[in-house]
């Protein structure tokens, strides 16, 4: 299954080659691991997608907390939580087909932020499921190019 | 006042009480040795950076005390891997000061650069790269902290050479702030109480002790409770010491050598009390068959360990200490209720006790081991090296106390026995130190024994000479169809008696089982380093054995049939 770790790590350098170094080490399948800075300079906050069972998922954490520069790992699968993923595709968008092309956009509420001659690119964020979808709806027409940014989450509330 | 980061470095040690630095110095670290030279810290120059890091590491597991080392840049940081990697594996405290290339310098592959820290990454503790003179002193304050706290293990310390040279100020500092690592005080009572009632419950329980009740110094409470509640124990290789072997109550070592009394005790036990132990794959073998019919307690300071490998019925995250002591008084004294299977376990003990045969005129190894046992009355330090050599002295030497064993239980390194001898006896000097030895392992790190000449320390070294690599040769005997695919030494390993010789220490050559026990005499006689060279059956296997990926009831060899 698919889990969802939020993991507050000391903001120093090596300290993502230690978490990364300790998912290929021990064979956890990874999805994706996001990195960022937090509203406190010293600490940044990786989210990471992890499938697995529930004892590896366990080892996971416990691995982790080991790491002297991770401060806190929590499990944050089954919590309300807001996922987002952002998404740059860029697509062949032949004068014919454009209109379509935004349709799709609007739907789904996508942005439009490059208008090529023969290409768009566009921006989608929100949680996995819509993203795969937009993915399926734009590949008729040509994916030239698409990155993501893997999971960042974030629980709901007070917490 | 301030200090060169050099002068930081030693007042650092000193403030840590650290007597003895194991190195080899180089271009980097010339700042730092000329420190060594003014101040008043012991340094044993070794002959390779892997020997310095052995030898620390064998410091620290006879004493208790933190092992330091010192390597230059590149070169000198790589030779030190594999002893780090060994130290990890067996979670022995150490300090590895590594030299590297100036700041200015780092990541632009100048002369004798190595990312140290990245190739240790998944063989330490923690490490640090030193970016600035001022934070060197929180850094070695944090390195002793996090080496020597929860479960032990070697933390590197890379150096950049001008870090040496610029000043700061110098404050000791008082605690450490660590907010991502906290060492566990309190234990959860509640999973204490369930354990003391599996116990209670038990009829026929057994203790699986392993190397972490040596490191929490629990032996005394291992053995009350075992006297207690009348429960037979078996502990793994890192575990030997941890209980007197002598005891009515000892089972031997347990797993893939271990006796077959403890093996039986494993398969048939209702309640396995695993303490300090990390049920590695030479322990359990085949893991579904593991203690089958037993209801799990395992103790251990570190969770990652807990459920790691096998299904546990009662977790306890904690020191072994602590949690030994709330169990003994909550458990019951045995009243009779689990001698049927103490009459068990000693049927099993008469009828399959470890043996070998003397047959012939050749000497027998476990005979060498048996008779080094006498000779020191069981009080010596004992390191080994890696392969047959090891299992019989795991075997055949009975051992009672803690911290007399020292051997690479986890990483199985071959050249680990002559420097950790080396660093045993510096840590021990009045303790006897014998190093069992094999003549392949004896030749990856045979240049120490220049060092234990050099300091004169009075260690022995007993090679047991079969002229193979005897384990995988064993190997190969049972399960490649008796193909000896490249481990045979006979004929061109060196005269061993000359090569110590050679290095102004004593050899002799032992080639009869009579001359075993004389020669064992002499050399304990002799104050300075000697090497014996026990010539041995060639062909002895070390039994029993539960083939790789077997069941433990499921032994090759070692029956008196
Ligand atoms: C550094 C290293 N290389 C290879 C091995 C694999 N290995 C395990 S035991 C062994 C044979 C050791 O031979 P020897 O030292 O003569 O001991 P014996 O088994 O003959 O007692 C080997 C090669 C190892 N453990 N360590
Ligand atoms: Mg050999």
């Amino acid at each position: 299954m698919r889990h969802v770790l939020a993991v507050t790590v000391h903001n120093y350098p090596g300290v993502l080659n230690r978490v990364a170094g300790l998912f290929s080490r021990r064979g956890y399948n990874i999805e994706s691991l996001n990195v960022g800075t937090t509203d406190n300079p010293q600490f940044s906050r990786m989210t990471i997608v992890v499938d697995g069972e529930p004892e590896v998922i366990e080892q996971v954490c416990k691995q982790l907390h080991k790491l002297v520069d991770v401060i806190k790992v929590s499990d944050i699968t089954h919590e309300p939580a807001v996922n987002r993923d952002l998404v740059l595709f860029k697509v062949t968008a032949e004068p014919a087909v454009r209109g379509e092309i935004m349709q799709i956009c609007e739907v789904f509420r996508l942005r439009i932020v490059d208008f090529g001659r023969r290409s768009l690119i566009i921006e989608a964020t929100g949680e996995k499921n819509k993203l795969d979808a937009i993915e399926d709806a734009l590949r008729p027409f040509g994916i030239l190019e698409m990155v993501r940014t893997g999971q960042v989450s974030m629980v709901r509330g007070r917490k | 006042m301030e200090l060169t980061g050099a002068q930081i470095l030693i007042r650092c040690l000193q403030e840590e009480g650290v007597d003895t630095i194991f190195g080899y110095p180089g271009g980097r670290v010339l700042n730092i040795y000329d420190e060594i030279f003014k101040s008043n810290i012991g340094h044993i120059l070794t002959r390779h950076e892997q020997g310095a890091v052995h030898a620390a590491d064998a410091y620290a597991r006879v004493t208790g005390r933190p092992g330091v080392c010192i390597t230059t840049s590149g070169p000198g940081a790589t030779n030190a891997v594999t002893g780090i990697a060994t130290a990890h594996m067996d979670s022995v405290p150490l300090i590895v000061f590594t030299g590297q290339v100036g700041l200015t310098s780092l990541g632009r592959d100048s002369f004798q650069e190595a990312d140290i820290t990245g190739i240790t990454l998944p063989i330490t503790k923690h490490s640090y790269l030193v970016k600035d003179t001022k934070d060197l002193a929180r850094i070695i304050k944090e390195a002793f902290y996090i080496a020597t706290t929860g479960r032990p293990g070697p933390v590197v310390i890379d150096v950049p050479s001008d870090i040496t040279v610029n000043k700061a100020r110098f404050d000791y500092p008082k605690t450490v702030n660590l907010r991502g690592y906290r060492v566990l005080k309190k234990v959860n009572l509640l999973q204490i109480n369930q354990a003391a009632n599996v116990i209670n419950e038990s009829y026929r329980p057994v203790l699986y002790v392993g190397g972490g009740a040596i490191i929490s110094g629990i032996t005394d409470e291992i053995l009350a409770l075992a006297e207690k509640v009348k429960i037979p124990v078996t502990t793994t290789l890192m575990g030997l010491g941890a209980f007197p072997e002598t005891h009515r109550l000892s089972l031997g070592m347990l797993g893939m050598h271990g006796t077959h009394y403890a093996n039986y005790a494993i398969c048939e036990c209702d309640c396995l009390i695993a303490v300090g132990a990390r049920f590695d794959d030479r322990v359990t073998g085949k893991i579904e068959t593991f203690a089958p019919k037993a209801r799990v307690v395992h103790i251990d300071i570190d969770a990652a360990e807990i459920g790691k490998n096998v299904r546990v019925d009662v977790p306890i995250v904690g020191d072994a200490r602590t949690v030994l002591i709330e169990l003994l008084a909550r458990v019951n004294a045995d009243t009779g209720e689990r001698a049927e299977w103490l009459d068990r376990v000693e049927q099993w003990k008469q009828e399959y006790p470890l043996h070998y045969t003397q047959d012939g005129e050749n000497v027998k190894p476990q005979h060498v081991i048996e008779q080094i046992y006498e000779v020191t009355r069981g009080e010596a330090i004992i390191t080994t090296e890696v392969g047959q050599n090891q299992m019989w002295a795991a075997q055949y030497y009975k051992f009672s106390q803690p911290r007399t064993m020292v051997t690479s239980g986890g990483l199985g390194t071959m050249g680990f026995g002559l420097p950790a001898a080396i660093g045993a006896q510096i840590g021990q000097p009045d303790k006897i130190v014998f190093g069992i030895s094999g003549d392949g392992s004896f030749q990856m790190n045979s240049q120490e024994m220049a060092t234990a000449v050099a300091y004169n320390l009075p260690v022995k070294v007993a090679i047991l000479n079969n002229g193979y690599l005897g384990m995988v040769r064993q190997w190969q005997q049972l399960f490649y169809g008796g193909r000896y695919s490249q481990t045979d030494l006979l004929g061109v390993s060196p005269d061993f008696v000359k090569l110590a010789e050679a290095y102004g220490a004593v050899g002799i050559r032992v080639e009869r089982p009579e001359e075993v026990r004389p020669a064992l005499e002499k050399a304990l006689s002799i104050p300075g380093p000697v090497l014996l060279d026990f010539v041995v059956d060639r062909e002895e296997n070390v039994f029993p054995m539960v083939p790789p990926g077997g069941s433990l009831d499921d032994m090759l060899g070692g029956c008196m049939d």
